[in-house]
């Protein structure tokens, strides 16, 4: 896509701070997150051989993250079902506590900051949500939704001007401003994800992390809010991380890929080398799952077993017990991301030995 | 088109544009028993000035006129419409007066225990953790004593620290204080529920992604959308509280003798109910019927507008 050769164009738009176009925008660092099974201290007691014991079990949600976001480019996080990814999102929104790591944003560390003091991120950063039937609160009013983040984050501006800028912000997303005076439930599933992005980009944000926005809407739908969502980019100098785990769209969007398994990223690149040479085992699985129309007899690569449960993590990679390359150093030792002179970060010891 | 370049509608524009209105001018039911329970309340405050009689004026009170019967039986004074207790008061007035006290106790009660049940249920499911454990086993504990032992334990001290007439002259503060303290539990349970499934919808999440202050998700985002069961259990709970207030009068407990509530009425006249003066309990208890049942109609209506998932989309 020649949305790669974009990005450090966009860059070079941004006037202020020159020297830190390098500088990525988010910086995420040996993130992890878990949740605990065992509830409360009483529950996690338990009688075993005799003794009092307690036992704590955990979701190992993320394993180790490290992700760095530069200005401009929209970076697709993909992967299936309980990989992580949307723990992703909202670990680096602030809605989930980190349990491990780093997160920095502007060069600043934001994992740590109370509510108070996210307050001014949270006009530079905000979130799309996944199902835009959950996502608009019902007893509000469109206009009042959409009033709510400026009046918040501009207490300076008068009723006048909050309401230009909710107008044209609703023209931006192609909603008529008479739509203001009615509820969210009035309204189809696209046209509620079009009001859901208004009250993103309300606030004019930078950075927009958006939850698998498109998948639960009508195929027929998916493309004009995507496109709209690209639009916005274009417009507004946006940078994305998008979570999907549609391989098309990562295709269609992408500036760069990561691919996540089981709470840790296995790969990193741009959108066309993972596409034209995926390395990692698992990407590569995943690649050849993609319905082609030129080959009648697809070459699938099949994975054998099941996804491990994240509550008792594999050693070693977490991808060995399925991988047709796992060798013993695999079992043992986790592997960590290596660049690659193609620009493209990859997390295996077969690939960086050279065994594949 | 734009509806900001017209001026603002007026508060009463937008009250007779709203549905709220709309759905009220065609349910005939929700006109019928707000008719009645409108007609009630006026005439139960209005009482002072629309009864025959003042009963807590013992000097209009006759002993040797008591238990008369309603005009439409035979031995009846016509001076007494609705016939007289065993104490010789007017039963109209005493019923209107009785109506008063009811409606004060039942709506004051259940405002304390909206206004306690819902800030802490609300606490308890958004913010959850130890502030969840916390007031959840103190709402257990509340539930754990029944409102009579509330009223026996709460009116055993006061009477006994600041004596019996301190108590009667306010009882009708006490029985709002102690059906308030007793049952805001329901409330806080209930509301706490739903604050759950609230709370793990996205709508919240966008507005905590937004900024918003804790206190301003829980109020302005979390709480409407919780409202509805509270609507519904407001009315249950009106009801309760002044069946409570009667439970409480029933077994003196509740409002003294000389100012009676429809709880008492009903009480005082159970006594003589086997020596065939029926109306000194029974028009006091369909009073009681109606005016209950009127509350429970009219919030299932408001229940069903208040959803705009209901009437739009």
């Amino acid at each position: 896509m020649n949305r790669v050769a974009q990005a450090p164009a966009l860059d070079s738009q941004i006037p202020a701070a020159p020297e830190q176009d390098r500088q990525a925008l988010l910086e995420i660092r040996d993130l992890t997150k878990r949740f605990s099974l065992s509830g409360d201290f009483l529950e996690q007691l338990r009688f075993k051989g005799g003794k009092l014991v307690r036992k704590q079990e955990f979701v190992h949600a993320i394993n180790g993250v490290s992700l760095d976001i530069q200005r401009g480019e929209a970076l697709c996080v993909v992967g299936e079902s309980g990989c992580g990814k949307s723990t992703v999102a909202r670990v680096v929104m602030g809605l989930l506590s980190p349990s491990g790591g780093e997160i920095r944003y502007d060069g600043a560390r934001i994992d740590s900051l109370s509510s108070r003091q996210l307050l001014p991120y949270r006009k530079r950063m905000q979130m799309i949500f996944q199902n835009p039937y959950a996502s608009l609160n019902p007893r509000m009013t469109i206009q009042q939704t959409l009033e709510e983040p400026l009046r918040l984050h501009h207490p300076d501006w008068d009723r006048q001007k909050v309401r230009d800028k909710v107008e044209e912000v609703m023209a931006s997303v192609g909603i008529a401003p008479d739509w203001g005076k009615r509820f969210g439930h009035e309204f189809s599933g696209g046209q509620r994800q079009r009001i859901a992005i208004a009250r993103a980009l309300a606030v004019d944000p930078e950075f927009i992390v958006a939850d698998e926005p498109i998948s639960a809407l009508d195929v027929s739908i998916q493309a004009q809010v995507l496109n709209l969502l690209m639009d916005a980019q274009r417009d507004r100098h946006l940078t994305y991380l998008f979570i999907t785990h549609d391989l098309a769209v990562v295709e269609h969007f992408g500036t760069r890929v990561a691919v996540m398994y089981l709470g840790t990223v296995c790969e990193i690149a741009p959108t066309a080398t993972l596409f034209a040479t995926p390395r990692h085992p698992y990407t590569q699985a995943l690649m050849s799952a993609i319905p082609k129309l030129e080959d009648d007899r697809p070459q699938h690569i099949r994975l054998s077993g099941e996804v491990p449960t994240p509550v008792n993590l594999p050693s070693g990679c977490v991808f060995h017990a399925r991988c047709p390359h796992a060798n013993e150093r695999c079992r043992i030792e986790i592997p960590r991301l290596i660049a690659k002179e193609d620009g493209s970060q990859v997390a295996c010891h077969a690939v960086e030995e050279g065994r594949l | 088109m734009s509806t900001y370049a017209s001026p603002t509608p007026t508060r009463w524009a937008r009250f007779r544009d709203s549905y709220f209105l709309y759905s009220f001018k065609r349910t005939w039911s929700a006109q019928l028993c707000l008719a009645i329970f409108v007609s009630l309340v006026i005439i139960a405050f209005l009482a002072p000035w629309l009864a025959p009689t003042d009963p807590y004026d013992l000097r209009q009170i006759d002993i040797l006129a008591s238990e008369l019967p309603p005009f439409w039986i035979a031995g009846a004074d016509e001076m007494y419409m609705l016939g007289t207790d065993a104490q010789g008061r007017d039963l109209l007035s005493i019923i209107l007066y009785g109506t008063r006290v009811s409606l004060i106790i039942g709506f004051g009660a259940v405002l304390l225990q909206a206004l306690l049940g819902v800030t802490f249920g609300l606490l308890a499911g958004y913010l959850g953790g130890r502030v969840d454990a916390l007031l959840m086993r103190l709402a257990d504990i509340q539930l754990s004593f029944s409102t009579l032992m509330v009223a026996i334990v709460v009116g055993a001290i006061v009477k006994a620290t600041l004596g019996s007439s301190f108590y009667s002259e306010y009882a009708v503060l006490m029985l709002i204080l102690i059906i308030g303290l007793a049952e805001w539990p329901q409330y806080a349970r209930t509301v706490r529920a739903s604050v759950l499934a609230e709370r793990s919808k996205e709508y919240v999440d966008a507005a905590r992604v937004m900024g918003l202050g804790s206190r301003r998700i829980m109020f302005r985002h979390v709480l409407p959308n919780t409202l509805s069961p509270v609507f519904v259990i407001s009315t249950v709970q009106i009801a309760n509280a002044i069946i409570s207030e009667a439970a409480l009068s029933f077994l003196g407990l509740g409002m003294p003798e000389t100012h009676p509530s429809l709880g008492s009425l009903i009480k005082s006249g159970f006594d003589y109910i086997q020596s065939g003066s029926w109306w000194i309990t029974l028009i006091p208890g369909v009073v009681l019927v109606v005016l209950v049942l009127t509350i429970n109609l009219l919030g299932d209506w408001v229940r069903d507008v208040m959803n705009p998932r209901l009437y739009k989309g």
